[in-house]
């Protein structure tokens, strides 16, 4: 064994131990905001899933009377911008931040500083929205925030809440898109070409091209209603002259790449898992990333099929239903070569393999009732029913979230070390498929029978009670499985069994170092030959294409005297403090013309922590 | 941090490129929020209800020279910008000032130009077409005031001396953002001014 590099040794001692809040407020460890986001995400899940199980319970039976109308409304409201805002966009950005660097085999972000800094303003912008419960209530209207609806009643300030939390929600991805793009085409180790980049790094890349040109969009269209509500500009007053229906254009605009923002990250996980378990390369990978792509062009150009029953026209109607049927295909493309990446493969079916292949089946239902929308007529009988809600579910929570948990079950040994126990991991899947599909196959039904989203109650003889009842049940049986997943992370801390660091036999670079990885990753920058780089270290193949292990291939590299030394980004305390004033900021615009003092001391905070950023000396950003 | 050895750089990206890339990435971007606002302009430009319009109320040669103002501070930070190339820090101070001078005046021309508007009755609050117009140009003039703070703070900046061999890449920085509002008010006084009257 060669000598250790003493960069090593010294950047391993200097490093290590940093423990205390106070290492977590400043640091600028992409792991460490990775774990950020994941914990964030993890508690705003819980947050909103007891919304949703408000929501279900009320309509368990007819008349119910758990919730009132004007709680009701906030509940569906917070409910979908949590999930979306607040737990799907951040746990995409937990996994982002914590494997981009490494799955590129860099030390860090382009921006390490910056990373900190978007992660602040989202946690900020969460306790931003969530105070508004507990003062005077929260945004009710809608996640979509629908003008005039949105901006008419001014006197209640729930929708600047969710006008202001929205934009520095959108403020905080939009940074970490940057970092993440930058990183991207500057920091992969060499050999790394783009190619050759993982496939997660790929969609995680696509994502952040998709929240670079989608939510400026959004973000004039948030500062549009929030300065008709506060300002008296006659943006959307119809009675003036304005057209809501520009919200609409500007918010689907967003809104349509913002459902690939969320799932692209979960194809992403469910590319690097299905190889692994299947023990082959991921089938028509080129395919895979091309189609990724495509998806990333076209999910710029559907956003009307959400408009139908505006009354758009039949040359628009046609244009976005036969622009929605077309988008259809690459994400098809993606379906068949994940099962071709099965075929044939042995295929070990641990749980983060079971909730791949429960993201496959779920995603194919949800892809498939998305394609009955593009079908104009049928899509204004549905419009604004169940069916609807059943659609997106499938896509977001059969989709995004059993792929994210599939991501969790495959990196958590990477991450803390220790394996998740397989039986309960087990348990939890199929309780959640069986809540899952309980919830939402009924939804289908009570849509197509005409029950309608978003009202509180439903009187009895309608034929909607059954299936409602169903569905509450399912819901109950989602939380038991979220419940048993909880336990399971809380006894793996304490017993869990010890992972190494390949426990999968992995094929991409973190598996080749320990687990949890060092705070500086690798020892040495690996140089990349090949695609899966990390298994034609570990494996030949004979004559007819079989693997053969190479002895001693799967052992970490290590640094010699020779090795350049490592530099690690220094922690700051700036990115929390300007984030802090930001959050004073919108705080201080909710409340006009008063709040604007607090405002005023927001944008001082701000500018302090920018001019004390940009004069902090520095270790890796400045030279 | 300790651990750092500054005389070793091996494996480490270029770091002028990488900022520039993120600077690209973030122009990127604010094309689509300058699109949006100016395609919200679009939609109103004739929705003047009550209020003045815009043939109205436009002074074209008032805004040409203004815009041929802020025109000019682009040259100027080429200037600036081909100073640092020879690390000729003097000169590339003085061109730096004066392209933060031009973007004052032409900030002061806003500033009276919109003072001029409420006086003949339009406001934010008139029509549609005043919400637009005075949203959209109110943004511009926005990150012109931000360019000006980072022409001034990289003039400052650039006595401390400690950032010299970061420095050419600082005012390259600057100046790609300072060129792309540039274009952005070309855009803006064809569409919204000349197109109009
Ligand atoms: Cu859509």
């Amino acid at each position: 064994m060669a000598t250790l590099n003493p960069a090593v040794e010294s950047a391993t001692a200097s490093h290590h131990g940093r423990k205390g809040v106070w290492s977590w407020m400043t640091t600028t460890d992409h792991k460490r905001i990775g774990l950020l986001y994941g914990v964030s995400s993890l508690l705003f899940f819980l947050v909103g899933g007891v919304e949703a199980l408000l929501i279900r319970l009320q309509l368990a039976a007819a008349d119910g009377t758990v919730l009132s109308a004007d709680a009701y409304n906030q509940m569906f409201t917070m409910h979908a911008t949590t999930m979306v805002f607040l737990v799907i966009m951040p746990a995409a950005a937990a996994f982002t931040n914590y494997l981009l660097p490494i799955l590129l085999g860099a030390r860090d972000v382009a921006f390490p500083r910056l990373n900190a800094l978007s992660y602040w303003i989202y946690i900020f912008g969460g306790l931003f929205l969530t105070i508004s419960f507990f003062v005077g209530g929260a945004p009710d209207g809608g996640w979509f925030g629908y003008a005039p609806l949105s901006t008419q009643v001014t006197e209640i300030v729930r929708m600047d809440y969710w006008a202001l939390g929205v934009q520095i929600l959108g403020l905080a991805s939009l940074l970490s898109a940057i970092n993440f793009i930058t990183t991207v085409f500057t920091m992969r180790a060499p050999g790394m070409t783009l190619m050759r980049m993982p496939v997660f790094a790929w969609m995680a890349t696509v994502v952040a091209f998709l929240l670079l040109f989608s939510l400026p969009i959004i973000a004039v269209g948030l500062f549009e209603v929030f300065l008709d509500r506060n300002l008296g500009t006659l943006f959307f007053d119809a009675a003036a002259g304005g057209t809501p229906l520009l919200w609409q254009h500007l918010f689907w605009l967003f809104g349509h790449p913002e459902v690939y923002i969320l799932i692209l990250p979960a194809m992403g996980i469910v590319s690097e898992v299905l190889p692994v378990f299947s023990r082959k390369p991921l089938f028509g990978r080129s395919f895979v990333i091309f189609s990724g792509i495509a998806i990333g062009f076209m999910g710029f150009g559907v956003w009307a099929h959400h408009m139908f029953v505006a009354g758009l026209g039949p040359v628009a109607e046609a244009t976005f239903a036969l622009t929605t049927m077309l988008i259809a295909v690459p994400t098809g493309v993606k379906i068949f070569n994940w099962i071709g990446t099965v075929w044939g493969g042995s295929v070990r079916l641990a749980t983060p393999m079971l909730f791949s292949l429960g993201f496959i089946a779920m995603f194919v239902i949800g892809g498939l009732s998305g394609v009955t929308h593009s079908i104009v007529p049928s899509d204004t009988q549905q419009h604004d029913t169940y069916y609807i809600v059943a659609h997106f579910h499938y896509v977001l929570f059969g989709g995004a979230v059993f792929g994210l948990f599939g991501g969790i079950y495959y990196w958590w040994p990477k991450i803390t070390g220790k394996l998740l126990n397989e039986g309960l991991g087990k348990l939890h899947f199929w309780l959640m498929l069986i809540g899952f599909n309980l919830t939402f196959a009924p939804m289908h039904i009570l849509g197509l029978r005409g029950m309608p989203r978003r009202t509180y109650r439903y009187p009895k003889g309608l034929g909607f009670e059954f299936w409602n009842f169903i569905a509450t049940v399912g819901s109950l049986t989602i939380a038991v499985s979220i419940l048993i997943f909880l336990i399971n992370a809380w006894r793996t801390k304490a017993r869990g069994r010890v992972a190494g660091n390949d426990p999968w036999d992995g094929r991409t670079l973190e598996w080749s170092i320990s687990s949890p990885p060092p705070e500086h990753n690798f020892d040495v920058v690996p140089v990349v030959h090949a695609e899966d780089d990390f298994w034609h270290r570990k494996y030949r193949e004979d004559e007819e294409g079989r693997p053969v292990p190479i002895p001693g291939g799967g052992d970490p590299l290590v640094a010699g005297p020779d090795d350049p030394p490592i530099h690690l980004p220094s922690p700051s305390f700036y990115p929390i403090l300007a984030a802090f004033g930001m959050f004073l900021t919108v705080l201080g615009l909710v409340y006009v013309p008063l709040g604007l003092v607090l405002a005023g001391v927001g944008v001082v905070t701000v500018v302090w922590g920018l001019f004390g950023w940009s004069m902090e000396p520095l270790t890796r950003e400045e030279h | 941090m300790a651990v750092l050895d500054h005389t070793e750089h091996a494996g480490h990206p270029d770091l002028g490129n990488v900022r520039k890339i993120a600077m690209w990435a973030f122009l990127g971007s604010e094309c689509l929020f300058f699109g949006t606002l100016i395609s919200t302009f679009l939609l109103y430009h004739n929705t003047t209800g009550d209020g003045p319009t815009a043939k109205e109320i436009f002074s074209i040669p008032f805004t040409s020279v203004s815009s041929f103002v802020l025109l000019m501070s682009s040259l100027t930070m080429v200037l600036a910008h081909h100073a640092a190339g020879r690390k000729d820090w003097r000169q590339m101070r003085v061109w730096l000032l004066a392209t933060a001078g031009l973007g004052l005046v032409f900030l002061s021309g806003q500033a009276y130009e919109f003072t001029t508007f409420v006086h003949e009755g339009l406001t934010v609050t008139t029509s549609p077409f005043g919400s637009a117009f005075f949203v959209l140009t109110s943004f511009h003039g926005g990150h012109v005031a931000i360019g000006v703070l980072m022409l001034l703070a990289t003039t400052f900046m650039s006595f401390g001396g400690k950032l010299h061999e970061g420095q050419g890449m600082n005012v390259e920085l600057v100046g790609l953002y300072w060129h792309f509002v540039d274009i952005v008010w070309i855009v803006i006084f064809t569409v919204v001014y000349l197109l109009q009257v």
